[in-house]
């Protein structure tokens, strides 16, 4: 398309914000235990679960993190909050029902999701 | 558009392709597709990082780690470990020279921590490729609030306010520059790029080239519409093939996007680019000569004035910067004069991009405030001397730069500063150089490429730096006389007064800063006949101890020219007279009985 005026450049700028948006390291993390034992418990299904609920609300300044078995496997699939400012809370047993509740209330609206909270660090 | 969760950047730059970064990419492109994560992970292809020594770079972003040397075979433990479960590499993590530290982060590693990026700000970032990446790291934005919101004269003042000077080897302040420009009479005027970047060792504009082409662009508009000029030349050596395709994908882009051509943006301003490549005389770097390539006449320099701003291009009033110079301008309307004003030092605002090498760690390219010192430079970014030698000088500026010591270690790098000690700024190159190398002989090197390079317009330059040379080789083939290092001198001196541009005017440096700081290495050559960092190879001569023989022969096995004798009984000798001082003696001998004296 044409860039006839500054707010065509907007629109650009608004639509390709995506493309580098990762690289900035969103204000938002979500890390999702990826080990050995996370796998088989099912986090791969939770990770397709989080991309998409993201993808469907729009958010895009959100840092989706993979990591290693942190020790806790029987509570697997694990899931982790950070908001800027905000302690890292821990989920376990997440399926992908509980993903769009905890992106819907936690993520978005700042409420945990206290029912599936396992743990919290500063 | 499917939100992607990892991005991994490849640098496809000239350093990282030329180690393997292309079959690392087609490596990461299946195994992420076998493994089913396309959908989540986008592969980008991007610029030049700077940390050129440690690639094929790879960088993986959420997280920002840089993983270095990666080749194709690495490639499947990177998605299987770190995309797919989330757990570093950590036998690909930078690692710190001196205390071997693994850092998993790029922007805590020192090579980059120093830094602070204006004219880099997007290589490596972005895919170069794409416009829309320029765009959502707010690309063409200056442009539309120029276009929109600025007159010319605004444009003007604010390039004026931040100080910019020119980043090709002058100085020369670039908004009054474009003033001169604006000023002059002329229904037609022309902006030129000058990209012929021909120092032996830099690479700051071709990295500019191929990681952010949009910069370039953005910024020769906004020169054009500050100047008046509705016309422009990206003159670029054709040795840069990457630098120059990149270029045609980003010029076709702005087209389509209507960002290049008439009535851009909807206003009245038009604006047409074109690209001239050049044939790669170092000459031509210079702004009469470079016009005159452009016009199809031979590459030479004419006297000036009139200067160009005046009389420039077919004629016409033209405004020529290099790239980094027209890469700052962007952020300088975006953010402001007075925030670029606010880096660097009282007379030299802003950063300056140095291409890193010679015999240091890291080499690559650095882009630092104003006023940081070549300490910081050399030794915290760079990583300190290769294999713990000990430094020895920096040839800062090219072949029209000159070498300077320990004592300069701790300069603030700026105009005023490097020309006082007898360098300059140019366009950013630094070579590094420890106790090995021979400054006679560093002399030598950078008159041998200037004599070649001299278009023998006029006899100064011509002439004098031919019979420089001479005696220069006469010095290192030990057959020097005191009364050359006079001769040399007044040479030199003759030469930098009297040439017609500044290839004649700076040719001497290398030879005046030699001479003035390392004048004993000289008169070594001269009166002991020695060259003191043995390199200079007629004043050098190899010799096997014969205590320290243990008679294997491997020596007179590898010696190419069959002048080692000896035997089980006897050590062996070297024949001096047909020794051709190779060297392979002393690298293949086990047991370090062969030195050079």
């Amino acid at each position: 398309m044409k860039i006839k005026s500054l707010e065509d450049l907007r629109k650009i700028k608004e639509s390709s914000k995506d493309l580098t948006s990762a690289r900035s390291g969103g204000a938002t993390r979500v890390i999702i235990g990826m080990g050995t034992c996370g796998i088989a418990a099912g986090a791969r299904e939770v990770m397709t679960a989080v991309l998409e609920e993201l993808d469907k609300r729009g958010l895009r300044d959100v840092a989706v993190e993979t990591t290693g078995c942190i020790g806790m496997c029987q509570k697997e699939p694990l899931l982790d909050v950070i908001r800027p400012g905000e302690p890292r809370i821990t989920y376990g047993d997440v399926t992908p029902a509980d993903v769009v509740r905890i992106i819907g209330e936690h993520l978005v609206g700042g409420k945990v999701v206290e029912d599936k909270v396992i743990g919290q660090t500063d | 558009m499917a939100l992607y969760r990892a991005h991994v950047l490849v640098c496809k730059g000239t350093g990282c392709k030329s180690s393997g970064a292309a079959p690392v990419y087609d490596a990461l492109k299946e195994e992420i597709t076998r493994r089913g994560l396309d959908k989540e992970v986008m592969l980008v292809e991007t610029g030049c990082h700077g940390m050129c020594e440690m690639g094929p770079i790879v960088v993986v972003y959420p997280e920002g780690s840089l993983y270095c040397r990666v080749t194709a075979d690495d490639v499947a433990e990177i998605v299987e470990e770190h995309l797919y479960k989330g757990r570093l590499v950590q036998r690909l993590l930078y690692t710190t020279p001196e205390d071997k530290v693994k850092i998993p982060h790029y922007r805590d590693i020192p090579f980059y921590k120093k830094q602070f990026r204006i004219a880099l700000r997007n290589c490596g970032y972005i895919n170069p490729d794409n416009i829309e990446e320029y765009i959502a790291r707010d690309g063409y934005v200056a442009l539309a609030k120029a276009l929109t919101a600025m007159d010319p004269e605004d444009v003007l003042a604010e390039v004026k306010t931040s100080g910019l000077r020119g980043r090709g080897g002058g100085g020369f302040p670039t908004g009054l520059k474009w003033e001169f420009c604006r000023r002059a009479k002329g229904d037609k005027k022309y902006v030129i790029c000058n990209a012929d970047e021909g120092d032996p060792g830099a690479f700051m504009d071709r990295s500019i080239l191929e990681g952010d082409p949009h910069a370039l662009i953005e910024g020769m508009m906004l020169g054009a519409y500050a100047i008046g000029a509705d016309e422009g030349y990206i003159y670029c050596r054709a040795e840069y093939p990457l630098a120059i395709k990149r270029l045609g994908v980003a010029m076709a882009q702005c087209t389509e996007y209507g960002l290049l051509g008439d009535n851009i943006m909807g206003t009245d301003f038009s604006f047409h680019l074109h690209v001239k490549e050049g044939a790669g005389a170092f000459v031509c770097g210079e702004e009469t000569a470079l016009m005159a390539s452009i016009e199809g006449e031979r590459g030479m320099p004419r006297p000036r004035p009139p200067f160009p701003a005046n009389k420039g291009l077919w004629g016409k009033p033209s405004n020529i910067n290099n790239v980094e110079t027209w890469a700052n301008v962007p952020s300088i309307i975006r953010e402001g004069g007075e925030w670029f004003a606010s880096i660097g030092t009282e007379k030299s605002k802003g950063t300056k991009v140095f291409a890193l090498t010679g015999k240091v760690n890291n080499t690559g390219l650095v882009e630092v405030p104003m006023g940081t010192t070549i300490r910081e430079i050399v030794f915290d970014m760079g990583g300190g001397i290769l294999n713990g030698r000990k430094f020895k000088a920096v040839q800062i500026g090219g072949p029209s730069g000159g070498c300077l010591t320990e004592e300069h270690l701790d300069l603030p790098v700026n105009y005023e500063s490097l020309t006082a000690a007898g360098a300059i700024m140019g366009s950013g190159g630094l070579v590094v150089m420890d106790e090995d190398t021979c400054m006679v002989d560093v002399a030598r090197f950078f008159l041998e490429f200037t004599q070649r390079e001299s278009c023998g317009k006029c006899v100064p330059c011509r002439e004098g730096t031919k019979q420089m040379l001479l005696t220069l080789e006469k010095i290192t083939s030990g057959k020097g006389k005191m009364k050359d290092l006079e001769t040399l001198e007044e040479l030199a001196l003759m030469v930098k007064e009297m040439s017609l541009c500044g290839l004649g005017q700076t040719a001497p440096n290398p030879v005046l800063t030699t001479l003035r700081y390392f004048r004993d290495e000289y008169e070594a050559h001269i009166k002991d006949k020695k060259c003191p960092a043995k390199a200079c190879s007629a004043l050098i001569s190899f010799v096997i101890d014969a205590e320290k023989c243990r008679k294997c022969g491997i020596c007179a096995k590898n010696c190419p020219v069959d002048c080692i004798a000896g035997d089980r009984n006897t050590p062996y000798v070297i024949d001096q007279e047909r020794c051709i001082k190779c060297g392979t003696c002393l690298e293949v001998c086990p047991f370090q009985a062969v030195s050079k004296v």
